[in-house]
Parts: structure tokens; sequence; C-alpha cells
């Protein structure tokens, strides 16, 4: 367990100035029928920061997900990019800034696709026409970042690993070259080792392009090594946020206690 | 006391087109009464292969090619399945997507007429019914989920629910293959409990839980045994595996763990380099050797066991440092692999 020590990054980031958040939710309630799946939640994501957002199953995380990504628009309340409301955005351009990886990566998989034809599907949503020359660079690039060898464009589906199918989708989204990108349950299917190196990928991408992410997951091991902020859901609520550090030691919410109490320790 | 569990260098694999890809090689390892033993390693180390040969649940095209199992004391004829009157009385299987196994259009109290009416042919629908609820009831689970569909479970009640229906017959042993990874750390406890509460009620007699998860296995495993490409690497105690790990391969997966601490948070931690090998093709010797960041040229030879069959490690890292000198890989032959 050694390594360099790391600053601070809320402190010295270089890519954060105090101007307007990336992305902003104010107030945002989301209803399905008679169940409210997200309840009058706001928070914000500064440029260059990671913001991981912690619950149990059925908190609602997936759904502020979708919203942040722009798959749904809230019932009441407002999310804004850049400071403008995201109705004012078009869907392409949205996505332009905003990229995602779900949990599931065989749902986002057309299986009868090749992983170069799946990538290059997705640059369809970019606004200029990148040569052919510059298309397989992108994909290459995108690939070798996640730690995947290019030679596996080739590829299909099934013959990739529940881990490696989720690495190419975080490709996807990175090959865009979003600002922000939002994160669900990345590392789900992958072990612990592979685990590591994912995370520290999106350190990486924090600290080198000064990439926001915000990361959804039920592990808060993984929330508490990765994020400068903290979200803690509960049924449809932001429950407690802050500082990681700050909401891990005061731990004020009864739910954040619960949470912490649950997470099984390894001393 | 016979063992619950006994196999004895089992060795087994799957049949391809391209010759058979060895996914459990040379595996020595016991379930005691009262214990639970963990099963841990990444993904395509050969534990769930490893739990299908302790089940028995041994079918094409997975084949055994060596080695013996007993079952409560009796060798077992590894050339079929378990047989049918045995199934959920001595043995029970908890896999992973258990959850999802459930008919989705058949209330609980069906499944547990199901389970029941295969052993008891006069059981009725009334009396499964009464005895599902009685046995929620007694592990402190709501009894009135027998009257529910599945779909109107959480997640992790579902989970509990089908551990609880399929030990109804109280069998002597559990196979859990990765119970709980599909759910959040809260539901991860509850089921880590439930099990727990079945064994100190008797109602099972030993596990063998799989996960890929370490700190979970330390809440719920008395040993654990160290699965890496097809192998054991290393079996002990959990406390002493997690805080002194021997084998490198325990103690780069210790390493690799992500916990809500503060010195996980201030460091970078590095995973393990490269990935676990194609089974197909693995290297020679120590088949940790390409990842290991203590390997030399003696690891191309088969590592020595260390250690007896209670707790042990096959390394010959392990072995030297046990000897204070170093071994040659001839003077060991034979007391290992």
């Amino acid at each position: 367990m050694t390594g360099p020590q790391i600053d601070e990054v809320t402190a010295s980031n270089p890519f954060s100035d105090s101007g307007t958040p990336l992305l902003e939710f104010a107030g945002v309630s989301r209803v399905f029928g008679s169940v409210t799946a997200v309840k009058d939640v706001s928070f914000q994501i500064a440029p260059g920061q990671i913001v991981a957002l912690v619950g149990e199953s059925g908190s609602g995380k997936t759904t502020l997900a979708r919203l942040a990504m722009r798959l749904l628009l809230p019932t009441s309340g407002e999310i804004r990019l850049e400071g403008e409301p995201v109705g004012k955005h078009s869907q392409r351009a949205y996505w332009r800034t905003v990229q995602a990886a779900f949990q599931d990566p065989s749902a986002s998989f057309n299986q009868f696709y090749t992983v170069r034809r799946l990538l290059r599907t997705s640059l369809g949503v970019l606004d200029q026409k990148l040569s052919r020359d510059e298309l397989e660079t992108r994909m290459a690039e995108a690939l070798t970042q996640v730690g995947i060898p290019p030679a596996m464009l080739d590829k299909r589906p099934h013959e990739l690993s529940g881990g490696q199918r989720q690495r190419v989708m975080i490709a996807r989204a990175l090959m865009l070259r979003p600002r922000l990108l939002v994160a669900d349950e990345p590392t789900s299917m992958l072990d612990a080792s592979l685990r590591v190196s994912l995370l520290n990928l999106l350190r990486d991408l924090r600290d080198q392009q000064g990439l926001s992410i915000l990361l959804i997951t039920h592990d808060l091991g993984q929330a508490y090594y990765v994020s400068d902020r903290l979200l803690v859901m509960y049924r449809g609520e932001l429950v407690e946020q802050g500082e990681t550090e700050a909401v891990v030691a005061e731990r004020r919410h009864p739910y954040t206690q619960q949470l912490l109490a649950d997470v099984p320790k390894l001393h | 006391m016979s063992d619950l569990l006994r196999a004895e260098n089992l060795s087994a694999g799957y049949v391809t087109a391209a010759g058979l890809v060895q996914a459990v090689d040379d595996v020595t390892l016991s379930l005691r009464e009262g214990e639970v033993l963990g099963i841990a390693g990444e993904s395509g180390c050969g534990k769930s292969t490893l739990a299908a040969l302790l089940a028995r649940n041994i079918q094409l095209p997975l084949r055994v090619t060596g080695g013996t199992l007993s079952m409560d004391g009796e060798l077992a004829d590894l050339s079929r399945a378990l047989p049918r009157p045995q199934r959920g009385t001595l043995l029970s299987v908890l896999p992973q997507g258990a959850m999802n196994a459930i008919n989705p259009t058949t209330r609980v109290r069906d499944l547990a007429y199901d389970v029941l009416r295969a052993h008891e042919s006069g059981v009725t629908r009334k009396s499964a019914r009464e005895r599902a609820a009685e046995r929620l009831g007694e592990l402190g689970l709501p009894p009135r989920a027998v009257d529910q569909y599945p779909h109107e479970l959480s997640g992790g009640m579902r989970q509990r629910v089908v551990a609880v229906i399929s030990t109804l017959l109280n069998p002597r042993i559990l196979i859990a293959d990765e119970p709980s990874s599909a759910l959040d750390v809260s539901s991860q406890q509850a089921l880590v409990a439930l099990l727990r509460d079945l064994l100190s009620r008797e109602i099972i007699r030993g596990v063998v839980f799989i996960t890929h998860d370490l700190p979970l296995m330390r809440s719920v495993a008395d040993r654990v045994a160290i699965m890496y490409a097809g192998r054991l690497a290393e079996l002990g105690q959990t406390d002493q595996m997690l805080n002194e790990p021997r084998h490198p391969y325990t103690r780069a997966l210790v390493g690799s763990v992500l916990v809500p601490e503060p010195y996980v948070r201030r460091h970078r931690i590095e995973g393990i380099p490269g990935s676990p090998p194609d089974l197909a093709n693995p290297p020679v010797g120590c088949r940790f050797h390409p990842r290991c960041p203590l390997a030399d040229d003696k690891c191309l030879t088969d590592p020595p066991r260390v250690g007896d069959l209670e707790s042990f490690a096959y390394c010959w890292r392990v072995a030297e440092a046990a000897q204070g000198q170093p071994v040659a890989p001839t003077a060991v032959a034979g007391s290992g692999a």
C-alpha cells in the first residue's frame, strides 16, 4: 500500500474556476405515476471535479443519472448545463458535452456490431466530420486509455469479457471528449484489481484533462477513493452532501451512518 | 467427525473443439462441520467450476479428469450428477442470480411446495406453506412473504427468501456461488447474517461461499481459499489470510481492496498488472509468475506446497522464507503438488 501522496485535489485543481458550475440540479424532482423517484434534489458539479453519488438499490441513483444525461426531463425544478437550462440545448449538442457509461454493458451493445462500428456510430454526435485517419486514431487512443488493445476493434461483443465490454463503453464516451462523464456503476463487472485501474483512470482524466465525473455507485469504498464530493441518496432524496472526507468523517445522517456500518472491513 | 466435503487432487476441465480447457487443477481442500469456507479469486480463475464440482453439478462440457470427492465421508461417484434424493437434503446450491431464478408468476409458497414435494410424496400445499412461513419467522424474516410474488419483494429480500426455501429440507451442505454480488452492502450483510444464523441453528452444517469481494469474506468465512488460474494459491484462516497474506497473489488482491478508510484515499492504489491467463494455455510453473513482482527463474517450475492441509500456500518465495534459505526446485519436488 505505498504510492505517492496525492494532494487535496479540490484545493489545487487548476481546472476549477470560481465561475459557473458545469452541471447544476436545482430542486429537481421526477415523478413516475405515483412514485417520486427523485425528490427535490439540488447539487452542483464544478469543472474538473469527481462527484460520487451513493445509495442503496432503488434509491433513485439511476433516475438521477438519466436526468443528468437528458434522457429524462424533470417533473419540476431545473437542470442547468453551464448555466443554461437543459431544454435550451439540443440533445445532440448536450451529448457533445455530457457522455455516459451505464452499468450493464451488454444492454448497450448491438451484438452484431464490431467494436469499431459501435464506436464509429457514436461519432455521429459530433458536429464536425472526421477524416478516416482521425477516426481510427481517436478510437485507438480511447481504447488504449482504458487498457484495451486497439486490435480489439474488430471483435464483437461476445468475444469480449464483461470487464472488457464495460471498458469499451467508457472508451466510447471518452472518444467524444466530453466535459462531463456520467458513469453509472462502471465497475460492477470488474474484479478488484481491474476496478482500481479503472478508478485510477478516472482520477487521471480529472487531473490531466479536467474532466468532470458523476460517479454512481453503491460501493462507498470506490466513492471514497476517487471523489471530491460525495452525495448520499436515500429514497429519492439527497440526505447528505459535502466534501467526501468530511461526509465520511462526520456521518451526520442516520442513513450515512448505517451505510458506513454495513461496509465490510478488511482489517 | 468427518469432513462434510473433502476434495483430493480434484481436476476438471471443459471439453472444447480446441481440446480440454483445464479449469480446476489439482485442488485439495475440505469443508468441516460448522464452518463457512470462502473461495476467492479473480473472474476466470475457476471458482464457479470448483463450486459446480463440489455441488456435483457435472454436465458436459465439464468433465472430471482426476482426483476424488468425498461427501459426508462417502466417496462420490463423479461420473454422474448428485442423485435426486440427495438434492436439497444433503446439498443445496444458492446461485448468483437466485433472485431471478424464481418463477415470477408463482408465489413463494408454491416454490416451497415444489421443493418439499420433490422429497416428501404426501406433502400438502397447506403444510408446505406453513412450514415455509414458520421457517421464515424463525429466521427473523416476515412470514407473510410466503403469499407474495417475487416482484413484491426487494432484491435483497428475494435472495434471503430463496436461501431459506432452498434450505427447507435442512441440507448438510450449502454451496453459495457469488450469492451477494448483485446486492447492495446492506443487503449483503443481511444475507451473511442469515447464513450464519442457519449455521448456528444447525439447519445447515457447512457453507462453501464463493465471492471475489474480500472484505465480505472477512464477515462471512472462517477459512478462505484463494484460487488463481484453476489452482489453489493459498488457504488458511480468514484473519491470517487478510492480515498476513503469504502468497504474492493474495497480497496483491488484498492490496487492491478499496475501503472507506483514510489511507485508501491518500494513496494511489495500483491493481495487479495484467490479467489472469487463458486457461486453455496457462503459463508453466507457478501460474502467477508472469504478474508476480517476486518471480524469478525458479517460478517456472511448479511451486511446492508450504504448510499442512489446514493452512498452506503454493509459492517458492514462501518456501524459502519458511526454510530461511534458498530452496532448490529438486529438493522439494514430490512434496509439492
